[in-house]
């Protein structure tokens, strides 16, 4: 007895108290600025540089979808790229994640939009299904950690749930192998109208590291607008649930 | 000699692996494995028009790893193995499955991984194992479960609330990781995040364990920093999921205290890994030929006072937690699997040790800082559900340990050592003690230095049906306990 009331001293509080303007650690990689006046003629070749193919050259951009923030390219071209540690990089359109060279405030300016009919609808409960479809456990970890005490998502009266029956809208990691590309559309198919459909995670928004495998079925997206994109590999826990208060029109 | 003798690490030419008949092959692995060595890998490679079959053997107690192959060309059987070598059963289904080459007299040949591009979509549709009785009914969960976690298909053959049978059909997460890394094994960059992302709760035990093969490929030895940097990060990684899962554990038997508590616990050990590589899971820190981050001192520092805090905090919490009869009771007895079936299977990682199996990578073939930090081994008896869950915890103690230890030892010294190419024509065993227990990859190059194969094992691959095993004659509604005490990975063992 003595020994659990100590144990609830040690634990404290342990919840982020203002999830909306919480800073992460300055290790942390997120929205890149790049800065083309640093580019030196012999980087051109250097293109193998990003595992995901994320970098275009001339001019200069990073694909924040196919991005995993791996920091190599910061290594390589020193200068050009620096991920800071901004981690509100949610989106709602897939253009916008691709970044030129605007600075964070100029991309958040339209990163996100939400629509009135959004926030009437989910803006003060949201339930969320969760379809895994081949993530590598990353994405995952990092989704059911917005759940735990620190991050405590449910306190915006947003959840996951088990049965798509009782969900607003589809969350979507991973790359989507052949074998679960048919439990994926049937996962989305039982989530009743009006819906929203979240694809999380660079291997979910473009493929990822595995976007030239033969194993995937992407054919999903071909028919299913995704709502809101949240780049990572993995995405912080803080990114997904910025980005969602923003989609809600919460403040 | 019909074994080449090795060491975890040690690359070896093509040429000096013996080639035997199967038949001499099957008679000399049969009996060693009766003499107490243990099928590590079992595989075969395609070389123009023939498969060779690679079998990597281990002699634990002697930290050494035995070595041969057999060569295929028209013959399209071989005698199965599994029946005298229970651990066999998956690897021969594999072969069959890549290549077609049909171990007769296998007890069961189904697929490996669900209907994926290979020898079985061809076959008509896999039929699940039946029970008859009338009073047998059938539960089916999946490939989407009820919480955020990976895709798997389960099917309980069960009376009343017991589960008489279980068969776990997987592969619903198969993205071709094996055939990737030929795909694009010009980029050594993507190879390194490839790796890391084979599956994403082992991220600095995957990619630790493919760097160290490039590295003995490559013939270099890297800075002794790195290595201890490497270990440090393998620790976090070991204390963050086991934190976690004594946290979901509690979750399950709805002990909301220990949920809590491991929890919040769990996030400051992951925000440690931050703090080193700016990613909470350790992508990025790898790299072959050493790591990208140094620990600077003040960091090293912090993580000391962290790692300090944290010993005390998850001995208290341990303590309240192992001596509540409302987890105690859901625990202890249930999900059983003995010393006799551990073996026998093949299993790995703190669940082999939680039923007495004393294998543990890090002690049997050191690898990395390991060769100068020695670990003890860590066994429990009863390997139920409760040893699974107590193991963890003996091992964060343990792992904070080590950490203390090599944090203090964090010598000056290099992080990267470059070079420029693999040797040809080699052969390389590189085994990692993962959280999970033993992962093993293994790689071959070709006549220019190229890769030729990377061999990945999750550790996952043993201990699947160490699961299907431990939750017969128990109830159903204590499935979710047993799985979560095993915590095992789908993309790992699918790929």
């Amino acid at each position: 007895m003595f020994d659990l009331l100590k144990l609830r001293k040690q634990h404290g509080y342990q919840s982020i108290p203002d999830i909306r303007n919480v800073r992460l650690m300055e290790t942390h990689k997120g929205y890149p600025l790049i800065d083309e006046s640093k580019w030196k003629k012999e980087y051109s070749g250097l293109k193998d540089v990003c595992p995901t193919n994320a970098i275009e050259f001339d001019p200069f951009s990073i694909d924040m979808g196919k991005c995993i923030f791996c920091g190599e390219c910061e290594r390589v071209f020193p200068g050009v790229v620096k991920f800071t540690n901004e981690h509100k990089v949610g989106c709602t359109t897939r253009n916008n994640l691709v970044i030129t060279g605007s600075t964070f405030e100029e991309f958040r300016e339209t990163a996100i939009e939400s629509e009135r009919k959004i926030h009437k609808l989910f803006g003060h409960s949201l339930k969320l299904r969760q379809v895994s479809a081949a993530g590598c456990n990353g994405c995952e970890m990092e989704l059911n950690a917005c759940s735990n005490v620190n991050f405590d998502m449910g306190r915006f009266g947003i959840n996951f749930v088990a049965s798509p029956r009782h969900a607003d809208g589809i969350v979507i990691s991973g790359p989507i192998s052949k074998n679960m590309a048919p439990a994926l559309m049937d996962a989305y198919n039982s989530v009743s109208t009006p819906k929203i459909v979240i694809a999380v995670g660079a291997c979910a928004i473009s493929g990822g590291l595995f976007a030239e495998s033969a194993e995937l079925d992407r054919t999903f997206f071909n028919e299913i607008k995704v709502d809101l994109f949240i780049p990572g590999c993995p995405p912080h826990p803080l990114t997904f649930i910025n980005a969602l208060l923003d989609f809600l029109g919460r403040k | 000699m019909d074994w080449t003798e090795i060491k975890n690490l040690q690359s070896v030419l093509l040429k000096d692996v013996p080639l035997l008949s199967f038949d001499k092959l099957r008679e000399q692995l049969i009996n060693s494995v009766k003499s107490g060595k243990r099928l590590v890998q079992f595989f075969g490679n395609e070389e123009k028009n023939e498969v060779i079959l690679y079998v990597v053997l281990a002699d634990d107690q002697q930290s050494k790893l035995y070595l041969t192959s057999a060569k295929f060309k028209s013959e399209k059987t071989f005698d199965s193995l599994t029946r005298e070598i229970p651990s066999a059963r998956l690897f021969e289904r594999e072969i069959y499955e890549q290549f077609g080459i049909k171990p007769e007299g296998h007890p069961w040949l189904k697929p490996v991984r669900r209907g994926i591009a290979g020898i079985n979509s061809q076959e008509p549709q896999y039929e699940f194992f039946k029970m008859g009785g009338d009073e047998i009914h059938e539960v089916g969960v999946g490939p989407i479960h009820a919480g955020i976690i990976e895709p798997g298909h389960f099917r309980f053959s069960c009376y009343g609330e017991n589960i008489h049978y279980l068969e776990i059909e997987l592969g619903f997460q198969h993205r071709g990781v094996e055939k990737l890394f030929l795909q694009k094994k010009n980029n050594p960059v993507y190879l390194e995040k490839l790796a890391e992302s084979i599956c994403g709760d082992s991220v600095i035990g995957h990619a630790s364990s493919f760097n160290s093969a490039i590295e003995s490929l490559g013939e270099i030895s890297i800075p002794r920093r790195a290595k201890l940097i490497r270990a440090i990060a393998l620790e976090l990684e070991r204390i963050a999921v086991h934190l976690g899962d004594l946290s979901a554990l509690a979750g399950d038997v709805a002990y909301l205290t220990g949920n809590a508590v491991f929890g919040a616990l769990r996030t400051k050990v992951i925000n440690t890994t931050m703090a080193i590589c700016g990613n909470r899971f350790g992508r990025g820190l790898l790299s072959a030929g050493g790591v990208n981050y140094d620990i600077s001192p003040e960091l090293r520092d912090n993580i000391l006072s962290t790692i300090s805090r944290l010993d005390d905090e998850v001995s208290l919490a341990a303590e309240v937690y192992f001596s509540s009869a409302s987890v105690l009771e859901r625990f202890e007895k249930t999900g059983i699997v003995d010393f006799e079936t551990a073996l026998e299977i093949g299993m790995v990682g703190p669940a082999a040790r939680a039923s007495g199996v004393a294998i543990d990578v890090r002690s049997d073939h050191p690898f990395g800082a390991y060769d100068f930090f020695p670990v003890h081994k860590l066994t429990l008896k009863s390997g139920d559900v409760f040893a699974r869950a107590y193991i963890r915890f003996i091992e964060i103690q343990q792992s904070i340990r080590i950490i203390n230890e090599q944090l203090n030892n964090l010598t000056e010294g290099g992080l990267k050592k470059n070079f420029s190419s693999l040797k040809p024509n080699r052969l390389v065993v590189s085994m990692t003690e993962g959280w999970r227990g033993e992962i093993v990859h293994v790689v071959i190059t070709g006549a220019k230095g190229e890769i030729k194969k990377v061999k990945i094992k999750d550790p996952s691959f043993h201990n699947w049906l160490a699961l299907a095993i431990a939750v017969r004659e128990n109830g159903i509604s204590d499935f979710p306990l047993c799985n979560k005490s095993f915590n095992l990975s789908y993309c790992g063992f699918d790929l």
